[in-house]
């Protein structure tokens, strides 16, 4: 991807660049696949990321578009690989290796990075027109009318979705409605799962620890039942709330979490007769503590989210983390006293 | 599906006596918020609006103002027992929401 190329524009044009600027590519490799799966699955996501600057897509030249992005790999193979056929320019933003929209919100893909990537890159020498196309989800990171009157160059927002660019620059810088609208598919959230799995899978690996330890000396050891009670209600607040996202009655999403949390200890707990006398006290527990664990997951979740407001998250979160606390610390008392005491 | 989330919190504000009717609200809304009402901008669905602050940012005479704020549950958590407020200043460390 990083083949150079010294000249990129016609020759009696006296625009000319003399630098080096990569072409890329808009195929994406094995190696692209693979890295793509990789930091879904959480591993070394921090840390794939290009160098910011320009990149060159096919042949272009002083008249071609500049499309503005982050230096996410992730993001920067999404948004080339849409561009086959085109020749134009990508202005890459150092975003610290995070995406557009997060990068945004928290003003790393920001007026002062444009202004400061524009003058670095000589943009000015290399183009002849003075317009640029942001990602529309760049837009509460940068202010165009500042930029513009930085630098000289218009800012234009493209669509949400870089599968809708080339319909954006071939209708003349149109956007429909439907191209304007963010959405959070099946398909989005599934994507995001992976990485909701891992993160409480690390925690849960100190969990399982800490049960090992009491197991040395519990009345009633810790087995595989408690382990597959306690795996899926990880699961209903990692992977099936978020799927099932929509679907599930009520708004806040610890409430979503909860009640699936619940439908599947309560299940567990029936289909393994748990619910008699002698095991109730450990099936309270669980019933407290468990869906607790999945409210709390699926409540993260929120930050994953295309459509939660700050002010909606946290008015969730007042009342829910109270709840959450005191019923998995009484949730965890019960079980405890459970398998310590004969 | 429409997601819908909890409503009547929203931070957004618009003063249409400041509005220039350029339309950049419209354009940078992800949730489509915003109509155009003659010239000028007006707020459409006040529930759908996730409080990204890109219209507040791109707005050039200050008509619109929202509090956007970032964040994951963990990060709220940590402002919360820190006394700080609540930040997503996650660039570069591994557990970034």
């Amino acid at each position: 991807m990083s083949n150079s190329k010294s000249c990129c524009c016609s020759s009696n044009d006296n625009s000319c660049c003399s630098t080096d600027i990569p072409v890329t590519t808009t195929t994406l490799s094995f190696k692209d696949i693979l890295g793509g799966w990789k930091v879904r699955w959480g591993i070394d996501r921090a840390n794939y990321r290009i160098d910011p600057g320009l990149y060159a897509i096919g042949s272009p030249d002083h008249l071609s578009p500049v499309l503005v992005s982050a230096n996410y790999k992730l993001t920067f193979d999404s948004l080339r690989k849409e561009l086959y056929g085109l020749n134009c320019w990508i202005l890459i933003l150092d975003t610290k290796g995070v995406n557009v929209w997060c990068a945004a919100g928290k003003g790393t893909f920001g007026t002062d990075e444009l202004v400061k990537r524009i003058a670095i890159t000589g943009l000015s020498e290399i183009v002849s027109h003075r317009k640029l196309i942001l990602p529309q989800l760049g837009a509460p990171g940068v202010s165009a009318h500042e930029v513009a009157s930085q630098t000289g160059f218009s800012v234009m927002y493209g669509p949400v979705r870089a599968r809708d660019l080339k319909a954006f620059i071939d209708s003349g810088f149109k956007a429909t409605s439907e191209m304007r609208i963010v959405k959070f598919t099946l398909w989005d959230r599934l994507k995001l799962t992976p990485v909701e799995v891992v993160t409480a899978a690390k925690v849960s690996l100190k969990v399982f620890g800490v049960l090992f330890l009491i197991n040395l000396f519990a009345a009633r050891p810790f087995g595989f039942e408690d382990f597959i009670v306690y795996a899926g209600a990880v699961l209903a607040g990692t992977v099936v709330t978020p799927v099932l996202l929509p679907y599930i009655p009520g708004r806040a999403f610890a409430w979503k979490g909860w009640l699936l949390g619940l439908l599947w200890t309560a299940g567990f707990a029936w289909l393994n007769g748990w619910l008699v006398p002698g095991s109730l006290l450990p099936a309270i527990g669980y019933l407290l503590v468990l869906p607790s664990l999945s409210a709390f997951l699926a409540m993260n979740f929120t930050g994953s989210s295309t459509y939660t407001s700050f002010s909606g998250v946290i008015k969730e979160m007042k009342i829910a983390v109270p709840l959450i606390a005191l019923s998995s610390a009484a949730g965890i008392a019960l079980v405890l006293i459970h398998h310590l005491w004969a | 599906m429409k997601h819908k989330y909890l409503e009547n919190v929203a931070t957004l504000n618009l003063w249409t006596e400041k509005c220039i009717g350029c339309g950049r609200c419209m354009e940078v809304c992800p949730h489509n918020v915003f109509v155009a009402n003659g010239k000028k901008a007006q707020v459409k669905d006040k529930n759908q609006c996730m409080e990204c602050g890109a219209c507040a940012k791109n707005c050039p005479v200050n008509a619109i103002a929202v509090d956007s704020g970032v964040g994951c549950a963990l990060a709220v958590i940590k402002g919360w027992l820190t006394g700080s407020e609540p930040n997503c200043d996650c660039s570069g460390s591994e557990d970034c929401c």
